[in-house]
């Protein structure tokens, strides 16, 4: 709508600008601190440049399980992430259609993002505390006498971190549907595909760098994910929840190494999803012409 | 295989089956918990364990001295005041900074590539920790940090600042740093479904892009504004690890009263906070709710 670039347009550059370098600043500072030398502080001047805090941070030097913590919080990830895209892919594909209390699953879901994610840890807390306590006090001998607890990771903390990715993937796959043209399936059906095929063959196809970005999610919330965990985990702690631990203990530059693996490992992740996404889209636009052939 | 019209029209599984799994990890892990949290917080307890019998102990507990107390603030009302503020107060940052940039990227960037790709740079911090993205100012805003080094060294300042970390500043700022890019998104998303036609429009009858600003593009942004307002209000309210890691555990707020009476492993009042938490926020969101229909945008 103009010719050439108004004045508001370097303000508003500007602005913009200040705000990356605020989002990013801070981050570029501890990544530079956690390369900080053996007898370096918290804080600048850099006493030489050494990978001692990684080191140290690997061997376990001094803190807790760091190692232990970085597999779970990997196994779990991952573990969410498959959940996220499997349920939210075919709750997405649900929607399109209609089924009795598809507005009451909406409301449930949204209202998962927006409750205090500390209370929602709470109650899935008391829940497996009540459980427990019956199974203890009511459940057949065979069971009750070794019983300890069904609270643990790949219960009540894979339940917990689904609440909080099964929402993001759900209302990304909403994006993705509003956005398909849905006369690729009735082309397919026309021809006689059947609903699988069209799904596996059209659908699905089409859809697949979009739900690499579901995954993304899933992956990185859960990753990071300590409000909801921090009930609802048992007896041993993910890598977000010692590295929070950590804070009220912080005096050498070790928990900045942390800091920067554990981006690290968002980084390869979003990387990785950007490579799969951008191969997808190539591998479309070479089959292109294919899509709907049985 | 040929088909007839009407197994065209029929779509493979029931929605409903697809939806199940999905639907049956809220009903375990959302909703039922939810009604645990309520039905706990009318049990007894006692040192060790809750007791499974109505009481309202945990509520009257919880808001004891609140009337005696007037016009002093009982600590229940006191530590809510305090978080009110701070909603406020993020809520007033994240909204003038989101939305500038929300404006520049729909409104001044006239690539779709550019603009995607800015957008994606806004994003991609949020994919990574938010307890790092907090300790990250520790360098900066530290007694010995970047900041106090600079001021001290140009003797602006005699000692170092001591309200930079571990105050109501840090705490507001974290949030503003940790949490803008909920107000941007949907922002950004209402923004770029507006026709550009109106604006072309507006242009035409002469408005000023101050005019085009006040009189268009923020009432038609009104939606992505609630949508992002609910989310950052809501989790100021509910938060408590940026209270605790940013305030130094000097700060109360809604949310650590849960975290704390759950440290003393009291299930019943910390349900009932939990409670109280829940009804604050939905009073929060029913009034946000009034301004626009939020499923409508969605």
């Amino acid at each position: 709508m103009n010719e050439g670039r108004p004045l508001a347009f370097y303000g508003l550059a500007a602005f913009f600008a200040l705000f990356v370098l605020f989002l990013y600043g801070p981050m570029i500072v501890i990544f530079i601190l956690s390369f900080q030398g053996p007898t370096g502080g918290l804080t600048f001047p850099m006493n030489g440049v050494s990978l001692h805090w990684f080191y140290r941070l690997w061997e376990g030097g001094g803190i807790v399980d760091i190692a232990g913590a970085f597999k779970r919080s990997l196994a779990l990830g991952l573990v969410v992430m498959v959940l996220t895209v499997l349920l939210s892919l075919m709750a997405g594909l649900a929607f399109r259609k209609k089924f009795g209390g598809s507005d009451a699953l909406f409301y449930v879901a949204v209202a998962s993002l927006i409750v205090p994610s500390i209370v929602t840890s709470l109650g899935i807390a008391i829940e497996f505390h009540v459980l427990d306590d019956l199974i203890k006090n009511y459940g057949p001998s065979w069971i009750a006498d070794n019983y300890t607890t069904s609270m643990g990771q790949f219960t009540s903390g894979l339940g917990a971190h689904l609440t909080w990715t099964l929402p993001f993937g759900l209302l990304v796959m909403f994006a993705i549907f509003n956005r398909f043209d849905a006369r690729y399936e009735e082309a397919a059906r026309d021809q006689g595909a059947t609903p699988w095929q069209t799904l596996r063959y059209v659908v699905l196809p089409i859809v697949a760098p979009s739900v690499v970005g579901v995954g993304l999610f899933g992956f990185t919330l859960s990753w990071d994910e300590i409000a909801r965990s921090s009930q609802t985990m048992g007896e041993h702690n993910t890598l977000p929840m010692e590295l929070q631990a950590l804070t009220t203990t912080v005096t050498n530059p070790d928990i900045y190494a942390l800091g920067t693996s554990t981006t690290a490992v968002s980084f390869a992740v979003i990387a990785m999803a950007l490579g799969a996404i951008a191969i997808l889209r190539a591998r479309q636009a070479r089959h292109g012409s294919d899509a709907g052939q049985a | 295989m040929p088909k007839t019209r009407a197994s065209l029209e029929s779509q493979g599984v029931p929605g409903w089956i697809q939806a199940m799994p999905f639907g049956l990890v809220f009903a375990a892990f959302f909703v039922l918990p939810l009604a645990f949290v309520i039905m706990v917080s009318f049990w007894d307890y006692n040192d060790y364990e809750m007791i499974p019998a109505v009481t309202t102990r945990s509520y009257t507990e919880s808001f004891e001295g609140c009337l005696a107390q007037l016009p002093d603030l009982c600590t229940m009302l006191a530590t809510y005041l305090s978080t009110a503020k701070f909603c406020l107060i993020v809520w007033a940052l994240t909204l003038a900074i989101g939305f500038t940039v929300a404006y520049f990227l729909a409104f001044y960037v006239r690539s779709t590539t550019t603009q995607m790709v800015l957008f994606l740079v806004c994003t991609i911090p949020f994919w990574t920790s938010n307890v790092i993205r907090m300790i990250s100012w520790i360098p900066l805003l530290g007694r010995n940090g970047l900041v106090n080094q600079v001021l001290v060294s140009t003797h602006l300042v005699n000692a170092p600042v001591e309200w930079l970390l571990y105050s109501q500043f840090s705490v507001a700022l974290a949030f503003v740093h940790l949490f803008t890019f909920f107000m941007v998104a949907p922002i950004f998303n209402s923004m770029m479904r507006i026709d550009r036609r109106l604006i072309e429009a507006a242009y035409d009858s002469g408005a000023s892009a101050w005019q085009m600003l006040t009189n268009v593009i923020i009432p038609l942004s009104k939606p992505g504004i609630a949508i992002g307002s609910i989310f950052v209000v809501t989790i100021v309210m509910g938060d408590y690890i940026t209270f605790s890691v940013m305030g130094g555990g000097q700060i109360a707020s809604a949310g650590k009263i849960i975290a704390t009476r759950l440290n003393a492993l009291q299930f019943p009042p910390a349900a009932a906070s939990a409670v109280i938490l829940l009804c604050a926020t939905m009073v929060i969101i029913s009034v946000l709710n009034r301004i626009v229909d939020i499923r409508k945008e969605l």
